[in-house]
């Protein structure tokens, strides 16, 4: 439980078990020095060897990294990276995640960053390490290192002898500079099974599908007590009084936290907390304004939000002669709606806090936490588990924060809080609504020769750094204000992400309405601005294919020049047999490309829908998904991130939308916030993936959202001969939209 | 408290707990089974399905009090004579039908249901069968062939021809 303080940089590393310690450094070596040049991904921010790799005297190998497992599959393709590099067997393998006692900090996982990130050091410094084993077998074999082979952890010479990475770390200092220098090639004996590029099963999923210590939510410590939140009936509400004396009584109970309009009941059992928060919330009397905009058109909500206008695009000169179209389309308030409520344990003990938390950042938290507490970041461990599915930055962080302030006010036991539904749909940070303006002028030719874009967009990161940025700080009697959110620059982008149109248009100018205080706490969901703006843009592709009297697929391809743009775009067409499309009553096609954040993966969707305007019911029959993501380490992991977010895509766009009233949110539960059941998934989805073996990696956990929106949209369009540019496309908009 | 005698996963337990808590959090925290998993507490998500006398059900809403001697099963059980749970879990795991997971406990659950009263479903008794249970990760298609992969697997395996 309690653990060296981080500094895995600077530390030496003595591991238990009797592994240990030689000197990688050879005579001669020299080790790199400083300002040689960038090394690859997160290496740059932890350039020591042994912050990533270790090797035990017991032959066995231990992998560190900042990311977090998030259901994406990053543990089981980092594993794979680093045994490929050290041809060793990945079941002698262990992988350490996200801990701020033990791994590298690489700040969030998130952004699809993961394999640009942690895949690219690890591979690094797990060729280095073997290639540093190797000249260190060298000079124990007596023999010429090109000479030697290796296979799963033993080096031999061509005569027999051999030796093992055990014992050629055997008292030996792992504590390395990693050097820009590429490791000579694997000297692999025949026959050693290559551990990259292959469908390993995921690591995870054994103790997924048998009840498995899995999650954070199944943490279960010595003497552990349960606790629940009240929270108030909205952020602008005001805690008038508390009658705590019955709910004192309740049996179980075992303290009341108040803390300005922060209250909370801890008791012995889950269920007691449970019933003691219901209790709780019905003795207290809160003043709550009925302040927000509800009612009113969502487009003129956000466009009357304070923006700060940037210009991030401005190519050309405006005014060029043409067809001109314009559109407009918006996104509502979405949630990230986990499917497992937001859950943390956290002890103070002797002056030390642990907290065990589903976090993307446990660095970043850990920030904030010290913050909060008024503690020094040393007294304060941040351990990542796996929690459900975020997509983002949900209520893990706040969770641990609750945790770690009742933790606090209730010290030496561990305090575990799992919020609950309502909780977790009324107080997570939502995805903000948009609104985007897009105009474009087709030149005689039908081609694209002018662009003007506008997309307004409340913010999408207010992650911890800051105690500001946790909830429960907010609502102390001496509350933490949040930061002031920043928009991330392109070419990243927040609002404005994939808001640069990938194609040849040669007048084009795009403009972010950054708005840093909106009407709810908003913050990062999968593909953050990418989500609306591939949607606006692929959406208003058709429309400016229609109105020149093109082909959707024919007329993008004529605005791209991207080859492995235009092989994705080929592959997703041809895969579902665009050309030969035959149509039939109530279906359409719909096809829509993007590549994330115009730097990492490429994703071209092709798929059917059917539509039943009476009941407004939208159906995807078919969809086929052409996905080029550089080198590709587990083929099956990235189908399954593609399928899933295809998915997920659909719900968002085919049902969900945050409901509020004046006083609050009205979307609590799943009846009131509806997602994609089976009924509406497709009934068939293919992924064909576009291998590139020496390619950079390219995450794909958030390709795939904004063009699946957009092709879904385009198919119903086609489908029904009208188009929808507010999301979602659910039963009542569609029901509207066929009347009239 | 009130002493309760429970069937979980063919053996007798017994817990002293208040009457009104749910099986959800007896299952958890009494008996220490991850598998069944808190997901709303209004039995609209599925995530905390166990089967009950061979039905699912979920656990969030039904009180120990009301279970009774009926048999209790979760995702750690052996499974029932039909639907061995090794037969389900192998399924899943080679359509590596999970992301983050959450819900996939109580996926198989509700699939044991099934399969354990219909023999050879077809793919649209699947589907609308598994319709109670929400996935967030999007893992649907793959929850649907594990499902059928595990049908398959069952009515291929010696010991279901006999039945």
């Amino acid at each position: 439980m309690s653990g060296m303080p981080a500094q895995p940089g600077r530390r030496r590393f003595l591991q238990s078990g009797g592994a240990l310690t030689l000197a990688f450094v050879l005579p001669g070596r020299a080790i790199a020095a400083p300002g040689e040049g960038p090394l690859p991904g997160s290496l740059n921010k932890a350039p020591w060897l042994d912050a990533w790799i270790r090797v035990g005297a017991d032959n066995r190998v231990t992998v560190y990294t900042g990311k977090a497992e998030l259901g994406q599959g990053i543990k089981t393709a980092l594993l794979q990276l680093a045994a490929h590099e050290l041809r060793l067997d990945p079941g002698r393998m262990m992988l350490v995640t996200a801990d701020t006692r033990q791994t590298p900090d690489e700040g969030y996982t998130a952004g699809s960053n993961s394999m640009q990130d942690s895949g690219a050091a690890l591979r690094h410094a797990a060729a280095q390490v073997r290639g540093l084993l190797q000249e260190r077998a060298a000079v124990h074999l007596k023999a010429p290192a090109a000479s030697l082979l290796l296979s799963n952890g033993v080096f031999r010479t061509p005569s027999g002898q051999r030796v093992s990475f055990g014992e050629l770390v055997a008292g030996a200092d792992q504590h390395v500079r990693a050097t820009t220098a590429p490791a000579p090639p694997a000297p692999v004996a025949p026959g050693t099974p290559k551990y990259s590029g292959i469908s390993l099963p995921r690591i995870d999923i054994p103790a997924k599908v048998a009840g498995g210590l899995a999650y954070v939510q199944d943490l279960r410590l010595p003497a552990m007590v349960h606790a629940r939140v009240v929270r108030p009936p909205s952020q602008a509400a005001r805690l008038l009084g508390v009658d705590t004396a019955q709910v004192l009584r309740m049996p179980g109970v075992l303290e009341i936290v108040r803390d300005g309009r922060f209250l909370a009941v801890i008791a012995d059992e889950e269920w007691r907390a449970v019933k003691a928060a219901t209790a709780l919330a019905r003795a207290t009397r809160w003043e709550a304004p009925a302040t927000l905009p509800a009612g009113r058109d969502l487009a003129s909500v956000v466009r009357a939000i304070p923006a700060e206008p940037e210009t991030v695009l401005a190519r050309g000169a405006p005014g060029a002669s043409g067809t001109t179209l314009r559109a407009s389309y918006t996104r509502p308030f979405q949630l990230h709606a986990s499917i497992g409520p937001s859950c943390a344990v956290a002890l103070l003990e002797e002056g030390r806090y642990t907290v065990w938390t589903h976090s993307q950042g446990v660095f970043p938290l850990r920030s904030a936490l010290a913050e909060l507490l008024g503690a020094p970041e040393q007294a304060i461990d941040c351990i990542h588990m796996e929690g459900a599915g975020c997509y983002g930055h949900n209520g893990a962080d706040d969770a641990a924060a609750d945790a770690a302030l009742l933790a606090r006010a209730f010290p030496g036991v561990p305090v575990r809080v799992q919020w609950m539904r309502e909780e977790e749909n009324c107080w997570e940070p939502f995805g903000p609504a948009m609104v985007v303006d897009v105009q474009a002028t087709l030149g005689a030719n039908g081609a694209i020769v002018d662009w003007r874009y506008e997309v307004w967009s409340q913010p999408h990161n207010t992650r911890p750094g800051k105690a500001g940025n946790l909830l429960a700080a907010t609502h102390l009697a001496r509350p933490f204000a949040p930061p002031r959110p920043k928009p991330s620059p392109q070419p990243q982008g927040s609002g404005d992400r994939n808001a640069l149109p990938y194609y040849l248009i040669p007048n084009a100018r795009v403009v972010h309405r950054f708005q840093p205080q909106g009407v709810f706490r908003t913050s990062a969901v999968r593909s953050l601005g990418a989500y609306c703006n591939v949607f606006a843009i692929e959406s208003f592709m058709d429309e400016l294919a229609r109105a020149a009297k093109m082909d959707p697929v024919a007329f993008r391809l004529r605005h791209l020049s991207d080859p492995r743009a235009i092989e994705t775009v080929r592959t997703a067409a041809a895969k579902f047999g665009w050309d030969a499309y035959k149509r039939t009553p109530r279906r359409g096609r719909g096809f829509a490309f993007a590549r994330y954040k115009n730097l990492a993966a490429y994703c071209a969707l092709a798929l059917e829908v059917e539509v039943a305007l009476d009941t407004g019911f939208v159906r995807i029959i078919r969809a086929d998904a052409a996905v080029d993501c550089g080198e590709v380490v587990n083929p099956d992991g990235v189908r399954n991130q593609i399928e899933g977010g295809i998915i997920q895509s659909a719900s968002w766009t085919l049902l969900e939308k945050l409901r509020f009233d004046a006083s609050g949110v009205t979307s609590q539960d799943w009846a009131g916030y509806p997602i994609l059941r089976f009924n509406q998934a497709p009934e068939a989805l293919a992924v064909h993936l576009l291998d590139r073996p020496g390619q950079p990696f390219l995450g794909t956990g958030e390709a795939a959202q904004g063009p699946a929106a957009a092709a879904i949209a385009n198919a119903v369009a086609d489908a029904c001969g009208f188009r929808v540019r507010d999301l979602p496309l659910d039963r009542a908009r569609m029901r509207t939209y066929a009347v009239s | 408290m009130t002493r309760y005698q429970l069937q979980v996963n063919g053996k007798p337990h017994e817990v002293d707990v208040d009457a009104d808590t749910p099986l959800l959090y007896v299952l958890r925290n009494d008996l220490k089974l991850n598998g069944a998993k808190f997901g709303c507490g209004l039995g609209q998500c599925g995530s905390c399905t166990v089967t009950v006398d061979r039905q699912p059900v979920m656990s969030c809403l039904l009180p120990v009090s009301m279970v009774g001697g009926r048999a209790v099963r979760t995702v750690e059980s052996g499974g029932t004579r039909w639907v061995p749970g090794a037969v389900l879990r192998q399924a899943f795991t080679e359509e590596q039908a999970a992301q983050c997971g959450y819900c996939i406990a109580g996926m198989i659950m509700r699939a044991t249901a099934l399969l354990d009263h219909v023999r050879e479903p077809t793919d649209a008794q699947i589907r609308a069968w598994m319709q109670p249970n929400l996935c967030r990760c999007g893992t649907h298609m793959r929850i649907l062939r594990a499902v059928r992969r595990a049908a398959d697997a069952l009515t291929a395996a010696p010991a279901r021809k006999k039945r």
